[in-house]
């Protein structure tokens, strides 16, 4: 095989796999980047397609933390600075350093009713780590 | 002390500015000579840099807001690199230390290549030193010095941590010296089979404690973090997964160029990018540009220069190589249908990988530079990156066998029935008694075509049973390794699809079922270490005649004035029962425990393929009894 020949193969072939990842990145990432929903974000753009995995952020509200499933299920409202509020519904542990007042980001999905079936939360990591979601509502609090 | 340490370290950046000038010159024992005092030098610092963490000296800045008296001696030590100034040490200690084992053994029989090989690598260390003395000092004093420290994360106090980044900076520093023979080899518009002999021993110099330093960092995830996985997608993994494929590419590509001395410009150009992505990871880590939940260290500042710096590197030898690559030699003649094609086509679709993964983790940014706040998370990556790997993974075993420069491929069809049989067993054995999905059958069957491929491939050639343990040592260092994938993509498959979670509430002599296993809390008791208290459970695992006592805890770190979970794993030989403790909740009028109790199964044979592939990177280092000896001296 002559190297011209081989190297149009060579080229056709690493092009077309470049081509069918950039199509499947594409797509992936269209149905799976997770949309990232405060309060104040979900009453203007309206809830997402049922079942879809999205991330909400804000505050845990004090007072609003319960528990049911003879306790294995948590649940309790996250606020902005809107007059808006998120009911957020996790079975599990909560994270360490997870408290009422402190920020939240929670990774799950909408049900039709609005409250957020969470499969993960993420709490203040430590002094130096705030979920990056929080850091405009930080700033704007 | 501290400052004889800062004194050497200054004399260090000296030293390897000496080894660069005589380096780029020319002059090959002097360059060397200066790497090995450099070594000896920088070894000194970080020595004093220890001590201080060893003696608790909180008039040193670093040491009082990292360190404790009460910490235990292990996590003293290992507190010296467990934060931004200590590791930077560490990595101008790896960087000088490679320079100096390459001036002590490279013997290619070329002066003026490995003078300009040291030479470069000596700049790589006055660039790491400039930044740790004049952006990121360790040695600086505190006046007043308090009288007690500040406390290393605790998170960081765990064993596999300890370890974790010297092992990964052998890794990622490592390719430093890839970078400066390839900056070298186009210098002197030589990457042949004599660079390439080099080369080789060196990307396996780094990619094995690369690959051991990842596997801490997640098995350290898996039981610290407490929540069962094992791999998170997360982009600080992300960033250390990048110069890892790039490596594995490396490592197949310059076999090309050592044995037929074919894809030399590519094999430089991966030599390039592998240290590029070391730095990019760096970058991505240290600046806090992403979100991680693991990433420590954080400064935007220091992120600034990091990215100054690769940018500098990146454009050297980038311009390096578009100057150069075109002038590079081609090696032998090949077909599609060869080895040659067959590593080709290895490398294509790792650096596709590794691409789908920068993606991946660079889309965040790029969505907000759009003002959209998004992240990319698990299901992205199981859509591209996973089968695009596959891809690869299934013609392995087939093209393994094929011959370079133009392969015989008669028995393909019977390669395909195999295959075809092996898929078809495994997803009725799926549908039937296993009870998995189509997917999971097919990963499966992969694995065994894996690892059944590697053994195979270790049979015919050794030609007869009796020559196996006759074959060369790279030889097995690639069945090894093979074999190790086959074992960590049937882990993977096992541990992904099979988990199994569930969340009990238990108030004290309460009990619940999980998995098959009846689990019941015994007592929580409140129990001490030397630097943290803790809340420990115990519990009691029960299944068909089988007894198990498990401990996890909830400690807290006052001086850190911070909570950690230290789940509790109980080994079953077909996976791990593994519990983490949460806190203490109020329902219907009594306190309740909760707890996250996981099956994960087959994890451990997940970390036997990738310790495998890295043994076999380091059987790979061991030279060949056949080595031959190196070509004449040319000048």
């Amino acid at each position: 095989m002559r190297a011209r020949t081989r190297r149009l193969y060579t080229f056709g072939l690493a092009a077309l796999l470049v081509l069918g990842a950039a199509v499947l990145a594409f797509f992936a990432l269209r149905e799976n980047a997770n949309l990232f929903y405060t309060p104040e974000v979900l009453a203007e753009k309206g809830l997402p397609r049922e079942g879809k995995e999205v991330k909400v952020g804000g505050w845990v509200e004090p007072g609003t933390l319960t528990y049911s499933d003879g306790g294995a299920t948590m649940q309790f409202i996250v606020i902005d600075n809107s007059p808006n509020t998120i009911t957020v519904r996790f079975n599990g542990v909560a994270p360490d350093l997870f408290r009422e007042g402190q920020g939240v980001v929670a990774t799950g999905s909408f049900a039709p009713d609005g409250t957020f079936t969470a499969k993960q939360l993420l709490a203040k990591h430590d002094e130096n780590y705030q979920p990056r979601e929080l850091k405009p509502l930080e700033a704007g609090g | 002390m501290i400052e004889a340490g800062h004194f050497a370290a200054f004399l260090a950046l000296a030293l390897s500015l000496a080894q660069g000038i005589f380096g780029l010159r020319g002059e090959r024992r002097l360059a060397g000579l200066a790497a090995i005092s450099a070594f000896g030098l920088m070894a000194l610092s970080f020595l004093t840099l220890i001590n201080a963490f060893v003696t608790s000296d909180f008039s040193v800045a670093l040491v009082a807001n990292n360190s404790h008296t009460l910490k235990p001696m292990v996590y003293k030590i290992a507190g010296t690199w467990g934060n931004h100034e200590g590791s930077m040490a560490l990595w101008c200690l790896v960087t000088i230390g490679f320079g100096a084992i390459a001036a002590a053994t490279m013997n290619t029989g070329r002066q003026a290549f490995e003078a300009r090989a040291l030479g470069i690598q000596g700049l790589l260390g006055v660039g790491a030193l400039a930044y740790l003395l004049f952006a990121s000092s360790p040695y600086l004093r505190l006046d007043p010095a308090p009288f007690q420290g500040g406390e290393l994360n605790p998170l960081l106090q765990d064993p596999a941590l300890a370890i974790h980044p010297p092992m990964l900076y052998l890794g990622y520093v490592g390719y430093s010296f890839i970078f400066a023979l390839a900056a070298a080899g186009l210098m002197e518009g030589r990457i042949d089979r004599v660079w390439a002999k080099e080369a080789r021993i060196w990307s396996l110099a780094a990619f094995a404690p690369l690959t051991f330093g990842i596997a801490l960092g997640s098995y350290w995830a898996y039981y610290e973090l407490g929540w069962g996985g094992w791999w998170f997608w997360d982009p600080v993994e992300n960033a250390s997964l990048m110069p890892w494929l790039i490596g594995a590419a490396l490592l197949h590509s310059v076999v090309v160029t050592e044995k037929r001395e074919g894809f030399a410009a590519w094999t430089a150009l991966l030599a390039v990018l592998a240290f590029l992505f070391s730095i990019l990871g760096a970058f991505l880590v240290r600046s806090g540009v992403l979100t991680s939940v693991h990433a420590f260290a954080v400064d935007p500042e220091r992120g600034t220069v990091l990215l100054m710096g690769l940018l500098a590197y990146g454009g050297f030898a980038l311009g390096l190589f578009a100057w150069r690559a075109p002038k590079l030699e081609g090696g032998k003649a090949w077909t599609l249908i060869s080895r040659e094609g067959a590593l080709m086509a290895n490398n294509v679709v790792l650096i596709v990988a590794a691409l789908t993964v920068l993606l991946g983790t660079l889309f965040p940014l790029i969505a907000e530079a759009f003002g959209r706040t998004i992240s990319v998370g698990e299901p992205y990556f199981n859509l591209t990156f996973v089968p695009i790997l596959a891809l690869i993974l299934i013609l392995l075993p087939i093209v393994q066998a094929w011959a370079w420069g133009k392969a015989d491929v008669k028995g393909w069809l019977r390669w395909a029935g195999g295959g075809a049989a092996l898929v078809i067993v495994f997803v009725l054995l799926g549908v039937g008694p296993l009870d998995i999905s189509a997917g999971a059958a097919f990963g499966l069957a992969l694995g065994v075509w894996l690892i059944g491929g590697a053994i195979w491939e270790l049979k015919r050639r050794a030609i007869t049973p009796g020559r196996v343990f006759k074959l060369p040592r790279r030889v097995w260092s690639m069945t090894l390794a093979h074999i190790g994938l086959g074992l960590f993509v049937i882990g993977a498959v096992v541990e992904t699809t099979g988990r199994y979670e569930a969340t009990l509430a238990l108030p004290e002599g309460g009990s619940g079922t999980v998995a098959g296993w009846n689990i019941t809390l015994d007592e929580i008791r409140a129990i001490e270490g030397p630097n943290w208290y803790a809340d420990r459970a115990v519990l009691t695992a029960r299944q068909d005649g089988q007894t198990a006592t498990l401990t996890p805890m909830k400690r807290f770190y006052p001086a850190a004035a911070m909570p950690t979970t230290e789940t509790a794993i109980h080994k079953t030989g077909t996976g791990d029962l593994y519990i983490a403790l949460g806190e203490a909740r109020e329902v219907d009028g009594e306190s309740r425990w909760v707890f996250r109790v996981y099956f994960n199964p087959l994890v451990d044979v997940l970390y036997l393929g990738v310790v495998l592939i890295g043994l076999g990177g380091l059987l790979g280092l061991w030279p060949s009894r056949r080595a031959v000896k190196p070509a004449a001296a040319e000048a």
